[in-house]
């Protein structure tokens, strides 16, 4: 009984319809001879037909997987005997929940198998057994039923044509705009988290605070810490990374876009610009693992010769290598820019004699300024929101600092430290996450709207 | 830097008497400039060309450094041990019952043939040490070949077994034989066994199949990425199942038949904010609103593939609609100008145009998903799973995501291991790229 079988069974009834529409339009007309009396072309009778067939039956059962397990678990719960749930937090009760999943699953639970919990989880798997059925009939069905009221209506005067193409451009519609409700999801549900976390630790704290250390007490009985939620020493962490990576990329990029676009010979530049775009093909886990396992030993044995202490896990080693990323950012957004100047700026420069070097430091770049800025607002944000790199060579300690030899930890390893491993949902520990990720995605998102309008509104001015 | 192109102020007062022309003066003034301006010239350009040159440098570090590391991997220390299949150990009913067979004591099957390769090791603790060179997937490697031909029982066979993590670093030059042998993780009286079997001739290395075809494991010499293969190869068919009609689809709505209004205005703004929201904020997502709200099942491919639809479909709307914007007017007016219907024109005409040009868009859009990690370790695609994975519902774990873990891993053997994950990984990625650059140049015309 697996989704997939059904899809595939669905599918097959989809093509059955569109075969059905279409002979029974031809029919309907009065066979192949007199097609020419038919609104449209007979195949538009058959995706019709298909349409009907697919598009309620698919949208049944996308709900009903969306709903079911969050129904079944709700069922489950109201049967089970009071003496079971009373007294229960919100958090024990899901992790008895979850017990019954896995012992309907077969799987290991946390604690011992009592008779209540058997039959709560036989109770589990006979009411997804249940639901899986119905979803079976309920979706055939639909697909069966849609495929008839089609095929019924099709006579030589229905606009077939016109009907598919409203239904196709429907679809369209709404395939645009999950962009929107992308964004809407991201918002809405960090944003839900945060306000969760906000209950727990007043916002002050979290902005203002400079001890982060997000262990909470499993226990209410536990004399462990109840957890400090400071995030400021994540914020400078974070900069300070972004800071070294901009260091690194702004000028090797810059300058190596002004070289490759005004003075790089063609075969050069046909030659270099590609290899430099390879940097931001590779994905961040690699660079991650260089920067652990290749730069930060040279840098810690080159600052230990120096007579440095150099933390293992340094600010710089993850900066470096951040900066190597990001140069193909810097470098490709700004050789747009600078290509985007007209040529008649230069050759004015030249008219009056100024030397290459004077062109592009005098006009091109004052000229290209604003996008250049964008651009490199856009590298700030992709450093801002880089992952890998830092979660593997920036480590995890908050320490609040400004010694690029010293160890920090970013908003985003916090986010992956936080969010892997096994905890509860409503923990403060786990909201933090999502309060980490707001403030992650709000700055980020500034950023790109200015640098996106800076880009843009640039662009306009030479086009 | 602030020298201006022609600064009277600037140049040296020159030598030249009161009485000259103007003309004159400034010329001076230029040619006296002119050495300096020249120098700075050159001093600009040799910068650009010395970023340049760090650019590429750091590209070739990159590779040289990860393949330096990663190229041992692809061999394997294997171990020539001659074994006697004991029917009495084995298979004492002698039924052949396959459930008997699969249950015997195969390791100990090992250790009898390396304590008859080594009779004169009495010494409990010596023993030890000797079982320690061969891995234990050796005896996995012989349950496999009893299953598979059970005539074996009875017999004695060459067999090369896989050798021990340590032995095979030994081997590949990982492990200094100079370094005190307080550093060393294989001890004097090892080395010392494995230098006699050298000398015999029963240690070898071959190429590493095991490496393709094995799940991972906490055992750096039974470790391999097919379980990590299997599962990006899941993920990414349902990435592009979904992300391939939604971004095409929305691409044409936008730039053929929206109206320009607020909501399209919107729309626009908003796919070109997600392109630069930072990926780690989709598995935040994907956490709160596929898994813990629509109960879709953690660790899995459809999970995943889930949240890398939303990630690359910025990137598939972006470059299809730059591809429909490089069809020519002319061939909608044409197809318009004979009858077609607006989306008949569309479909018929313009979209197999633009179509080269989407797949290109399409295909760099599933190498970022084939190489992103970071919105993944939140979704729980982070789990330790040996079994490979055999549909979009079982839990998996991806190429990307299994490098990550294997550079956590403390032993040396993982290092090697990483590397050669990522020359895989770098393989593909290579391929994609590829083939979308093929794409571009064969199939995109020039209007």
């Amino acid at each position: 009984m697996h989704a997939s079988t059904l899809l595939l069974i669905l599918l097959a009834l989809v093509a059955l319809a569109y075969q059905v529409g279409r002979k029974r339009a031809v029919a309907s007309a009065g066979g192949a001879a007199q097609i020419n009396t038919l609104h449209s072309l007979p195949s538009y009778y058959g995706f019709y037909a298909a349409l009907w067939a697919a598009v309620p039956a698919l949208l049944l059962m996308l709900l009903w997987y969306g709903i079911q397990d969050s129904v079944v678990t709700a069922l489950v719960k109201t049967e089970l005997p009071p003496e079971m749930v009373e007294g229960l937090s919100p958090g024990r009760l899901s992790l008895l929940l979850s017990d019954v999943k896995n012992l309907a699953q077969g799987n290991i639970l946390s604690g011992e198998v009592t008779p209540a919990l058997q039959a709560a989880a036989d109770r589990y798997s006979r009411l997804q057994q249940l639901s899986s059925y119905a979803l079976w009939l309920f979706v055939l069905g639909l697909a069966l039923g849609g495929m008839a009221l089609a095929v019924r209506q099709t006579h030589p005067g229905m606009r077939a044509r016109n009907r598919v193409e409203s239904i196709v451009l429907g679809i369209m519609i709404v395939f645009s705009s999950i962009a929107i409700l992308t964004t809407l999801g991201i918002v809405l549900s960090v944003l839900f988290e945060s306000l969760l976390f906000f209950q727990k630790v007043s916002p002050l704290e979290f902005f203002f605070g400079t001890l982060w250390s997000p262990q909470t007490a499993m226990r209410a009985d536990q004399v462990a810490a109840d957890g400090s939620f400071g995030a400021v020493p994540l914020f400078t962490g974070t900069l300070l990374v972004s800071a070294i990576a901009m260091l690194v990329a702004v000028p090797i990029g810059l300058m190596s876009a002004i070289y490759l676009s005004e003075y790089a010979p063609r075969r050069v530049r046909s030659l270099a610009k590609p290899i430099l775009e390879v940097l931001a093909g590779i994905p961040t886990v690699v660079y991650g693992f260089f920067a652990a396992l290749t730069v930060a030993p040279l840098i810690r044995g080159f600052g230990e010769s120096l007579g440095l202490t150099v933390a293992s896990e340094s600010a710089l080693a993850a900066g470096l290598v951040m900066g190597i990323m990001i140069i193909p950012f810097v470098s490709s957004l700004s050789d747009d820019v600078i290509n985007a100047v007209p040529q008649s700026m230069r050759d004015g420069s030249y008219a009056l004699g100024a030397t290459q070097s004077e062109t592009v430091r005098r006009v091109i770049i004052p000229a290209a300024l604003p996008g250049i800025v964008g651009g490199i607002l856009l590298a700030v944000s992709r450093a801002i929101g880089e992952t890998m790199i830092v979660v593997m060579a920036a480590g995890l300690a908050a320490n609040l600092t400004a010694n690029p030899l010293d160890s920090v930890t970013t908003v985003t390893v916090q986010i992956v430290t936080l969010l892997t491993g096994d905890q509860e949902f409503d923990s403060a520990k786990t909201l933090a996450a999502f309060a980490l990720g707001l403030t992650l995605f709000l700055v980020t998102l500034t950023l790109n709207v200015i640098a996106l309008h800076i880009v843009r509104k640039y662009r306009e001015q030479y086009e | 830097m602030n020298s201006p192109a022609i600064n009277p102020g600037d140049g040296t007062p020159g030598p030249a008497p009161a009485g000259e022309p103007a003309t004159r003066r400034a010329i001076d003034i230029v040619n006296a400039s002119l050495k300096r301006r020249y120098a700075q010239e050159r001093r600009f350009r040799l910068l650009g060309a010395t970023a340049v040159a760090l650019g590429l440098l750091f590209v070739a570090v990159l590779f040289l450094d990860i393949v330096a590391k990663g190229y041992t991997a692809f061999q394997q220390t294997y171990i020539h041990v001659p074994v006697y299949f004991d029917a009495d150990t084995l298979d004492p009913t002698g039924e052949r019952d396959p459930q008997t067979l699969a249950n015997a004591d195969y390791m100990g099957l090992v250790k009898k043939s390396l304590r008859q390769l080594f009779p004169e090791i009495k010494e409990r603790r010596k023993l030890r040490e000797l079982y320690s060179l061969v891995s234990v997937g050796a005896g996995v490697r012989l349950q496999q070949m009893v299953l598979d031909h059970p005539s074996v029982i009875g017999t004695t066979r060459d067999i090369w077994l896989l050798a021990g993590a340590d032995v095979d670093m030994l081997i590949k030059g990982h492990i200094d034989r100079d370094a005190p042998e307080s550093d060393r993780r294989i001890k004097d009286s090892a080395l010392e066994l494995v230098d006699r079997m050298i000398a015999d001739g029963r240690i070898e290395k071959r190429f590493n199949t095991g490496f393709f075809t094995n799940g991972t494991s906490r055992e750096p010499e039974m470790a391999g990425i097919a379980g990590a293969v299997m599962g990006s190869f899941y993920t990414l068919t349902l990435t592009l199942l979904f992300s391939f009609p939604i971004g095409v689809g929305a691409a044409l709505y936008l730039e053929e038949f929206a109206p320009k209004n607020r909501w399209t205005d919107l729309i626009e703004v908003n796919i070109n904010n997600l392109a630069a929201v930072p990926s780690i904020v989709f598995g935040l997502l994907g956490l709160a609103v596929f898994i813990n709200i629509f109960g879709v099942p953690r660790s899995t491919p459809l999970v995943g593939a889930l949240v890398l639809t939303l990630m690359t479909l910025p990137t598939i709307i972006i470059a299809s609609r730059a591809a429909l914007k490089s069809v020519p007017p002319s061939i909608r007016e044409a197809a318009l100008g004979v009858g077609a219907s607006p989306l008949q024109t569309q479909f018929h005409h313009v979209l197999p145009l633009a179509m080269p040009g989407m797949l290109t868009g399409t295909i760099i859009g599933m190498a970022q998903a084939l190489g992103e990690t970071a919105p993944l370790l939140m979704i729980g695609m982070i789990a330790f799973i040996v079994d490979i994975p055999s549909g979009f519902t079982d839990a998996a774990t991806v190429l990307p995501v299994q490098i990550f873990l294997w550079a956590d891993s403390p032993e040396r053997g993982f290092v090697e291991r990483t590397s050669a994950a990522i020359i895989v990984l770098l393989g593909f990625l290579l391929l994609m790229n590829l083939a979308a650059v093929i794409l571009r140049r064969r199939f995109e015309r020039r209007w």
